[in-house]
């Protein structure tokens, strides 16, 4: 195992050092230009010449990229072209947003699509199994920004129980008022996030459910529930938690339509931005920090697969069964 | 089953027990103690005026932070803030500048005419971003013979350089990294800036004028039109400074909870061709596409009721104002006929580039529409926002396109025919310079009416409508301006009852 994790972490860091140069490569291929963000309708020749030069965009593209991994590995990540404020703490603080957004929709996803799939799966006969296997159908078909919009205009702006977007100026200062800004985001995350969990959950309920070792052990003697809660739930997990990883990476950036609707100042709005006026300094850490978060859950959802399955850890050593 | 729906039930109360400290957003108390939230959609890009900072640092600093020598006033006159005095030779060369007694700077520093010098060269430097930099490429000279005196020579004269000055902020010339901090003389200061969020000014005791009334101003920012009439309507923020969808309000109109202020505009829409590239080098081809177009019709199905129809670059406020709109009017059979005299009566296909924001895409499908029932095809090409600087602004390779041009007193640019629509007529570039080097006022607002009436009979653009300004503030909420001059908001006189 340890040489398994060993391995793993060095192609953790590989694949973080082939993604930056990549991404940075691939940025300054783009069509589009920095130095245009600062501009107004009367510039002269001399302020266009003068933002191409304060971009940096005349230097040799080796010496740019020399300066801006040189900065990353001091964990200094340069400053917007635009706005001329560090990345790293503005990437802080709209961390202080998209972190807890991602991760409390993440946890009432699973919550959700546990309950959901699992009744719908061991139910499939009932009504309120079929209904449930329909609505996550519907909430896979639905637009995010549609349930936003629309959790907005019944509970905020009809009822007037949360605040129709925005969060605190004091940020965490006051948890209460934090929550309750999240609350909606939250909500329309998870709806759409828990119908595609859902399904996974249930086809990998019905499974286990029509299994062999399930069938023996109730022939032993176990209860249905016990059977399946001591022999099917670590099978079933395998294939669920790679989903979770995935789940959970995408809807880090992925929360970006949320962010919009709700106008919550985190990472994907930031991203947006700095992708319209080609702020390359913003883009470049957005990703860095974007492709470590996918990096490091695949790392770990890589892990917890084979914590939970055995057979995973002894195939991969190559010996067989042990 | 049971104790799920328990657990459901449980959470739902809870989540419902926490939102009740929801609604009320951060504007409380009355009176001087009043925080005001203002929503707009322009947050700054920096907090520089020179550096590229935009039309949202316009918006929140000047005025507030920053003032200047003079203050354009939302009733669109300049009047004198930090000159006391100003005297002009009679050449019209030489002016010079008698600086306030007892200002001084928010880090305490006192005003001198250093300051002032190194504001206005900060506007001219090489590397400045503002947008008035080629206004002032007539200063040949700026002396500080005192403390309180500047003297600054032109190489010819300029009517506009008193009004030029309104933009300009006076800033410390100690002060260093102005884009991200400020250290002007305004009666607010920057409390933060939470950048996706909020900007806040708080009101500040040394003010040398009247202070502030009210202690704290929050400038809350949005990307989504929608979701800023949903601020105003859940009473987060008090003010939106300037309506862009016209959808949102129909919520606020026969509401008393609201004052919906329609105020003067100096937006134009544009469909700007470029000039110099066939067909619309040709006069008569422009002023066929002018006339093929209802452009009431145009306004009325974006707008509504607001909005107002114009005939040239002009809008109403501007001292030269005439109402040029029957010189292209409405008539697709006057335009059939002209573009048969221009040798196109098959009509012509042209490429329209429209950028990607509101309300560009509509207004192209509508020109499309009305054009083709004149035999014109029109394929409309959507850009972004950086994609037009790039392509039609710097290299004018476009045939026609639409902008929006906020700036008053911007029908010099026609005088200009290096400017991206490239309109060439030698004429009008005298009477702009002439206008520009007028002793009097009289005879500069009749030298740009003449340079008016030429580019509206030239059509050298489409003049497609005028934006409403129109504020929308929650009815206990009273002293704010309703013009917009610029985006200018100037928040000082702002109280809650």
């Amino acid at each position: 195992m340890l040489a398994y994790l060993l391995r793993r972490s060095a192609f953790l860091v590989v694949s973080f050092l082939v993604a930056m140069t990549v991404l940075f490569v691939l940025l300054r291929l783009l069509p589009g230009d920095p130095s245009n963000a600062l501009l107004s309708v009367n510039a002269t020749q001399e302020q266009i010449d003068a933002a191409r030069e304060q971009v940096g965009a005349d230097r040799p593209l080796g010496e740019q990229f020399a300066a801006w991994f040189g900065g990353v590995l001091t964990l200094d990540l340069g400053s917007s072209f635009v706005s001329s404020l560090p990345v790293g703490p503005e990437i802080a603080s709209r961390l202080q947003v998209t972190v807890p957004l991602t991760l409390l929709a993440f946890l009432l996803a699973v919550v959700l699509a546990l309950m959901a799939g699992v009744v719908s799966a061991l139910r499939a006969d009932r009504w309120y199994g079929i209904a449930l296997s329909g609505l996550s159908q519907l909430g896979i078909a639905v637009p995010v920004f549609w349930v936003g919009i629309l959790l907005v205009s019944v509970f905020a702006v009809t009822l007037r129980l949360f605040p129709s977007g925005g969060f605190p100026r004091d940020d965490w200062a006051d948890p209460a008022a934090a929550l309750t800004s999240l609350a909606l985001p939250v909500i329309t995350i998870a709806i759409v996030m828990s119908a595609s969990i859902t399904r996974y959950v249930r086809s990998a309920t019905l499974d286990v459910v029509g299994s062999d070792y399930l069938r023996s052990a109730r022939a032993q003697g176990a209860g249905f529930g016990e059977a399946l809660l001591r022999h099917g739930a670590r099978n079933a997990a395998v294939p669920v938690v790679a989903i979770l990883g995935i789940e959970l990476a995408t809807t880090f950036l992925g929360a970006v339509v949320v962010e919009s609707v709700f106008s919550l100042p985190g990472l994907g709005s930031m991203l947006l931005t700095a992708i319209q006026q080609h702020d390359y300094p913003n883009i470049q850490g957005i990703l860095l920090v974007s492709t470590l978060v996918v990096l490091l859950t695949g790392f770990v959802a890589d892990i917890a697969q084979r914590l939970i399955d055995p057979r995973l850890r002894t195939s991969i050593s190559g010996n067989g069964l042990r | 089953m049971k104790r799920t729906i328990g657990l459901v039930a449980l959470s739902v109360a809870a989540a419902v027990a926490l939102a009740g400290c929801a609604g009320g957003g951060g504007s409380s108390a009355t009176g001087d103690d009043a925080t005001i939230a203002v929503g707009s959609l322009y947050e700054p890009q920096n907090l520089s005026n020179t550096g590229g900072g935009g039309q949202g640092v316009t918006e929140a600093f000047t005025g507030n932070v920053y003032e200047g020598l003079y203050r354009l006033t939302d009733d669109g006159e300049v009047e004198p803030v930090l000159a006391a005095d100003s005297t002009v030779s009679d050449d019209g060369l030489t002016y010079t500048f008698t600086l306030k007694d007892g200002v001084t700077f928010h880090s305490g520093d006192p005003l001198t005419s250093a300051d002032v010098k190194s504001s206005i060269e900060a506007v001219t430097a090489e590397d400045s971003q503002s947008a008035r930099k080629s206004s002032f490429a007539v200063i040949s000279g700026i002396a500080t013979p005192d403390d309180k005196t500047v003297v600054i020579t032109l190489s010819e004269r300029s009517i506009s350089f008193i009004y030029n000055l309104s933009y300009v902020w006076i800033v410390n010339d100690a002060a260093k990294d102005l884009k991200t901090t400020e250290d002007g003389t305004g009666p607010y200061t920057l409390g933060d800036w939470k950048r996706g969020s909020t900007l806040s000014l708080e009101r500040w005791d040394d003010y040398w004028g009247e202070p502030a009334k009210n202690a704290e101003v929050v400038f809350t920012y949005f990307t989504d039109a929608t979701a800023l009439s949903n601020a105003l309507v859940t009473k987060q923020i008090d003010i939106i400074t300037s309506v862009q969808s016209p959808d949102q309000l129909s919520q606020f109109t026969d509401n008393a909870d609201y004052v919906v202020s329609d105020g003067d505009s100096t937006t134009k829409e544009l469909l700007a061709f470029n000039d110099r590239v066939a067909p619309f080098d040709q006069a008569l081809v422009r002023k066929a596409v002018y006339s093929a177009i209802d452009t009431k019709k145009l306004l009325s199905s974006i707008w509504g009721d607001y909005g107002t129809l114009i005939g040239s670059m002009v809008p109403p406020t501007d001292p030269w104002y005439e109402d040029l709109t029957q010189v292209n009017p409405y008539d697709p059979e006057l335009a059939k006929q002209q573009l048969a005299e221009a040798g196109f009566a098959d009509g012509f296909t042209f490429t329209l580039d429209t950028p990607s924001y509101d309300p560009h895409p509509a207004v192209a499908e509508f020109l499309q529409s009305e054009l083709a029932k004149v035999g014109i095809t029109v394929e409309i090409n959507t850009i972004s926002a950086d994609e037009w600087y790039s392509k039609v602004f710097k290299e004018r390779d476009f045939q026609a396109t639409l902008q929006e041009h906020v700036n008053d007193r911007d029908v010099v640019w026609y005088g200009n025919p290096d400017f991206y629509w490239g309109y060439d007529n030698p004429e009008v570039t005298q009477w702009v310079s002439e206008a520009e080097q007028a002793t009097t006022t009289e005879e500069q607002t009749a030298k740009l009416k003449l340079v008016n009436e030429q580019i509206a009979e030239d059509a050298a653009s489409v003049w497609l409508y005028l934006y409403p300004q129109i504020v929308v503030a929650a009815s206990d909420v009273s002293g704010y301006g309703v013009n917009g001059l610029n985006s200018q908001f100037f928040v000082a006189d702002i109280v809650r009852k």
